[in-house]
């Protein structure tokens, strides 16, 4: 990889797994371990944190929560059309709402399609805004959107500092480990992974605990949420068989532009809000082109989500925000 | 390589001719047939970018914006399955017997 920064070059590095100059050490650094149990209520279709014992919303700075890390997904950056005529400023809007939860989160992911078409000014855009973000770590991995025709060159001079293969890495911290993959870069009609990143996953999880919990990060779905749209990965079963002796999966994506959750045996899915605009829910459109809402409805489509672990569990609370 | 399978999976009946037009995310005729020699036009005709590559890495467009087009000269017999690689469930097939 050539190029790289980080988007925060004077805060302390994680260690990542790849060969590119990370070694795996951990986020140890920037993780505090707290004390306070987090609950989670619904209210009015959103996920909403408190902590134990306060009846206020919660993005508390003072919880006891080992990690809280963001997700923001799917920003198309460069994308001109009626469903959202300033992409820009909806992410901008996600990132002001991230830099306002009322914690700094130990890092934010973002879960591909940061860009439209794969421009380097679309990166360059993109690298910029992010390095506004409150947190010491920015992660990606790269959406279908960012990796057009050229199996990820141009998102990884971007992005792909510390990665391994076409943009793959993993890290530990607070005792989770978790994989970033790419499922972009040789697909067909489906996502797909490849046996180069199927063996780093093989090797990678080797030596792993089958307490320790796992966090996925891709941007196409690891299950079938619906194929006839793409909406899936060709080769995640073979993925997901390597990972049946853990107790707690969790998989995060994007791709779908909107809120979704699926169990399957001990994996949970999770397919996250965009930041750009909604497409259509499963099979409910001819195909899932943008939905253009009436005016001053986007942002109800768009959102973040905070993801919290608790020390001496294994599952993640995660909430849904939309923005505002 | 082409595929040699027969276009089942899109249960399309091939459409002679060269000319497919890229509108509303989707290729149409969706799968056509021609000759060896033929040259086949896409014409994008679509509010959005898009490519037109094989499945197999036969031929690849680059990213066609709105009113681009892109040719490709298939000279030998089979089945090419295509994709847009932008919007992956965009599918076509082109016939060469």
């Amino acid at each position: 990889m050539t190029g790289n920064q980080s988007p925060h070059p004077g805060a302390g590095e994680p260690e990542i797994t790849g060969e590119h100059g990370m070694t795996r050490r951990q986020l140890m650094r920037h993780t505090a371990w707290f004390g306070a149990a987090v609950v989670l209520t619904v209210a009015g279709g959103e996920v909403i944190s408190h902590v134990a014992g306060d009846s206020a919303p919660a993005a508390a700075a003072d919880s006891t929560t080992a990690l809280r890390f963001v997700q923001v997904s799917d920003s198309h950056l460069g994308f001109k059309g009626p469903a959202n005529l300033d992409v820009a400023a909806t992410f901008g809007a996600a990132i002001n709402q991230v830099n306002s939860l009322g914690f700094e989160p130990d890092f934010v992911m973002h879960s591909g399609d940061i860009t439209h078409l794969t421009l380097a000014s679309e990166f360059g855009q993109a690298k910029e805004m992010m390095a506004d973000i409150k947190t010491p770590r920015v992660f990606t991995v790269p959406g279908e959107h960012d990796t057009i025709n050229d199996r990820g060159r141009m998102y990884r001079q971007f992005f792909g500092a510390g990665t391994l293969g076409d943009g793959w890495f993993s890290f530990d911290t607070a005792g989770v480990h978790f994989i970033s993959l790419v499922n972009t870069t040789s697909l067909d009609a489906l996502g797909h992974l490849g046996q180069d990143q199927l063996d780093f996953v093989r090797r990678d999880v080797a030596g792993l605990s089958s307490e320790t919990p796992i966090v996925l990060f891709s941007h196409i779905p690891l299950y079938a949420m619906y194929p006839q749209w793409g909406w899936g990965t060709s080769d995640a079963v073979t993925l997901l068989g390597m990972l049946r002796r853990f107790g707690s999966v969790t998989a995060l994506n994007g791709h779908v532009h909107q809120v979704f959750t699926k169990t399957e045996g001990n994996v949970t899915f999770y397919s996250a809000a965009p930041t750009c605009y909604p497409l259509p829910e499963p099979g409910q459109a001819p195909a899932p082109l943008p939905v253009t809402l009436p005016a001053g409805e986007l942002t109800s489509a768009l959102g973040i989500r905070t993801v919290s672990f608790q020390a001496g569990t294994t599952g993640l609370a995660l909430t849904d925000q939309r923005l505002t | 390589m082409p595929s040699t399978a027969p276009a089942t999976a899109l249960a399309v009946k091939p459409v002679a001719g060269n000319a497919i037009t890229i509108r509303d995310f989707a290729f149409g005729p969706r799968v056509v047939s021609v000759k060896p020699g033929t040259t086949v036009h896409w014409s994008n005709r679509d509010s959005e970018a898009h490519t037109v590559t094989s499945d197999t890495g036969a031929f690849n467009s680059p990213v066609l914006q709105p009113g681009a087009g892109y040719s490709f000269t298939f000279t030998k017999p089979g089945t090419y399955a295509y994709h847009c690689t932008i919007h992956p469930f965009m599918t076509g097939k082109v016939v060469v017997s």
